[in-house]
């Protein structure tokens, strides 16, 4: 009883400066949520699914303030794409192109004031199918609070990416930011988001793909010295569909990065996959919850970490198979490179199967750098430094595999590869 | 070219001596070749010569070109001009046999001072000089040296000398997991490079690579020293009759 109370005094301090607005279309979907997250209350560092990565930043009532509010500069320049610029968690309509694309109908949360039919179906729906049989309090606190994101209904194959830019100018900003992608049957559309929304981040993305559909997500974070970042995303994949979402993670001290994903239709497929560089005080966390719902659906988790001088990186993943479900291949793989010995990868793969005719495997590994292959570079003539870094890249390369568009994947390899200079192993 | 000294050398992690006292100097165009029985030395040699760690050099030195190769980095070695052409070439996934190629073939060149290669200039280069290894442009797209089958392995490691185009090449059981073709294919890509004042060290077991590449010298080593030095015939004659007599001639 002690604990349950703690965690509704954590969640009356976290909610205490937010305001809420029961108005409009999405009034009574916040509603619910507030409810569904009053009988919840915040995580704590004793649940289990808390249990590698303390919640305290992530539930605080406010972030650490003086945070810096420095920036990266910007990926993907020479591709064409859809700018769509968040300031401080705030849509910036001058900074951003138009809101208009082939195939695509878009609208802003803070402005999408009247009736917006599909979004009234999908808002907080996937966040709240999502909560079992594990609790993610802090996604439906953002169902409940968000002010700000965007609303992307996809009807055709657009022509260009949609590119989501975050910048931080104020330090201390606190940034909720809930988007919505509904993707109608043999639709397609590539997402792509970078840079830091705040100095501390709660991000929600609920993608639902219909029959025959593609989504391809791919996500920048970093190297922004914010105080914490969680996502979500939560996917609902259709018959003969596809989801990807790849992430690259650059230190940040503390940064989650949950997806959820359900492949309810048959013969569809969920990738989801992340390279990390972390340096110092830095925590990474990937947590990934695949449910197997239906027959020969494909699923793949290729998360690879390198880390330094005592960062810490997280995966938890888990593949559920359902009753039925037969004919699943799921696919897992966490893995880390430590480039020294106060680093640490903390790993928890799960796999419950209920279905009798399924190809199931994971591994997760952690290891040093490879001395035979260093020398063999360096016996080459290529220095320590460089000789290093290209087997880091090395390392992290099946993961940038994972990344469809060769354009996207070289611009992701190239920061990289900018990362690592900086760090100067 | 390359001036070695009373070279003594022990393991690092343990109390074992491997090369008791090496003297060996080879000119500028020569080739040398290194016989013996194992154990005896030879590829700790070739090791300690590239700047592989896990050995201690007690005495002596080994100078290339009258610079002192033990002083220096496995990288600055290699920028000076010495190549190992490794026994048992590394794998390394994740790292394109064509970026291995040019990083190290511009990494060399920035060393030296000299401007890097453009990737048209570098790919206009490679794919000429895989075509007479026989090496396909899908050996060049893979992973450096993974899925390689043994013959592949060792002419990837030609091509890397012809491509970085080194003054002392110190081939180490070059000949080993070759079959008679890949051994004559492997052959060939060396005798091209010779000549320019290019100076080889082959380490073998066997007289059938000297048969392919001719030597100016032959040394046998045996227990960390070189026990006899000789011409060509040397060679035939351990073929012939084994390491026994000139063993126990040493004595």
């Amino acid at each position: 009883m002690a604990v349950a109370q703690a965690k509704q005094d954590a969640l009356a301090a976290r909610i205490a400066g937010l305001s809420f607005d029961a108005a409009g279309w999405q009034g009574a979907l916040r509603t619910e949520a507030l409810a569904r997250l009053t009988a919840m209350g915040l995580p704590a560092k004793r649940d289990e699914y808390w249990r590698y990565t303390n919640p305290a930043t992530l539930v605080a009532p406010q972030p650490a303030v003086g945070t810096a509010t420095t920036e990266e500069p910007a990926l993907f320049t020479d591709l064409d794409c859809l700018k769509l610029v968040f300031v401080d968690g705030q849509f910036d309509a001058a900074q951003s192109d138009p809101l208009a694309l082939e195939g695509v109908s878009l609208a802003v949360l803070s402005q999408a004031k009247a009736d917006i039919h599909w979004a009234a179906d999908l808002f907080g729906q996937l966040e709240a199918r999502g909560q079992s049989p594990v609790q993610r309090p802090l996604a439906t606190l953002n169902t409940a609070f968000a002010g700000e994101g965007v609303l992307i209904h996809v009807t055709g194959k657009p022509s260009k990416p949609i590119s989501l830019i975050y910048r931080a100018t104020s330090a201390g900003c606190d940034a909720i930011l809930h988007h919505c992608v509904k993707m109608e049957a043999g639709s397609e559309l590539t997402l792509l988001e970078q840079g830091t929304a705040g100095a501390r981040v709660n991000l929600v993305t609920e993608v639902d793909i219909a029959d025959g559909a593609r989504f391809h997500h791919i996500r920048a974070q970093g190297r922004v010295e914010n105080d914490s970042t969680l996502t979500h995303i939560f996917a609902r994949i259709g018959q003969e569909a596809a989801f990807k979402s790849f992430t690259m993670t650059a230190d940040g001290k503390l940064t989650r990065n949950e997806a959820v994903m359900e492949l309810l239709g048959n013969d569809s497929s969920a990738h989801v996959a992340g390279a990390a560089l972390g340096e110092g005080a830095v925590q990474q966390d990937d947590t990934v919850f695949i449910t197997h719902a239906a027959e020969r659906c494909e699923s793949r988790q290729v998360f690879k970490k390198v880390l330094k001088n005592g960062a810490v990186g997280v995966f938890q993943g888990k593949i559920l198979v359902k009753q039925g479900a037969q004919k699943t291949d799921g696919y897992q793989i966490s893995q880390a490179l430590l480039l020294d010995g106060d680093s640490q990868f903390l790993a928890k793969p799960e796999l419950e199967i209920y279905a009798d005719d399924v190809k199931c495997s994971h591994g997760s590994t952690s290891g040093a750098i490879d001395e035979t292959a260093l020398f063999y570079l360096r016996s080459r003539g290529v220095p320590l430094r460089a000789a290093q870094s290209l087997l880091v890249l090395a390392f992290l390369a099946e993961a940038i595999g994972e990344i469809e568009d060769e354009a996207i994947a070289e611009a992701i390899s190239a920061r990289l590869q900018v990362w690592l200079d900086w760090h100067e192993q | 070219m390359l001036e070695i000294k009373n070279l003594h050398v022990k393991l690092e992690e343990e109390d074992k001596v491997i090369l008791r006292g090496v003297d060996l100097k080879i000119g500028a165009g020569e080739v040398h070749a290194i016989m013996g029985p194992n154990g005896s030395g030879k590829s700790t040699l070739s090791y300690v010569l590239s700047g592989r760690d896990g050995y201690q050099v007690t005495q002596g030195s080994a100078l290339l070109e009258g610079q002192e190769l033990l002083e220096m980095e496995p990288e600055a070695r290699a920028a000076a001009g010495l190549f190992l052409a490794f026994q048992y070439p590394v794998e390394i996934p994740g790292v394109g046999n064509m970026t291995f190629l040019r990083t190290a073939v511009n990494a060399q060149r920035k060393t030296r001072g000299e401007p890097e290669l453009t990737a048209g200039e570098f790919l206009k280069v490679v794919r000429e000089k895989a075509k007479t290894l026989q090496i396909d442009a899908d050996m060049l797209k893979r992973p450096v040296n993974v899925g390689f089958s043994g013959g592949e392995k060792k002419r990837n490691e030609i091509l890397q000398m012809a491509m970085l185009e080194p003054k002392m090449c110190i081939l180490d059981e070059t000949d080993s997991g070759l079959d008679v073709d890949a051994m004559k294919l492997v052959s060939e890509g060396v005798n091209a490079l010779r000549g320019a004042g290019r100076s080889f060290l082959v380490i073998t077991h066997y007289q059938r690579l000297l048969d392919h590449i001719k030597p100016d010298v032959v040394h046998i080593m045996a227990a960390g020293r070189i026990i006899k030095t000789g011409g060509p015939e040397l060679a035939l004659e351990v073929e012939n009759n084994g390491y026994a007599d000139l063993l126990a001639e040493a004595e």
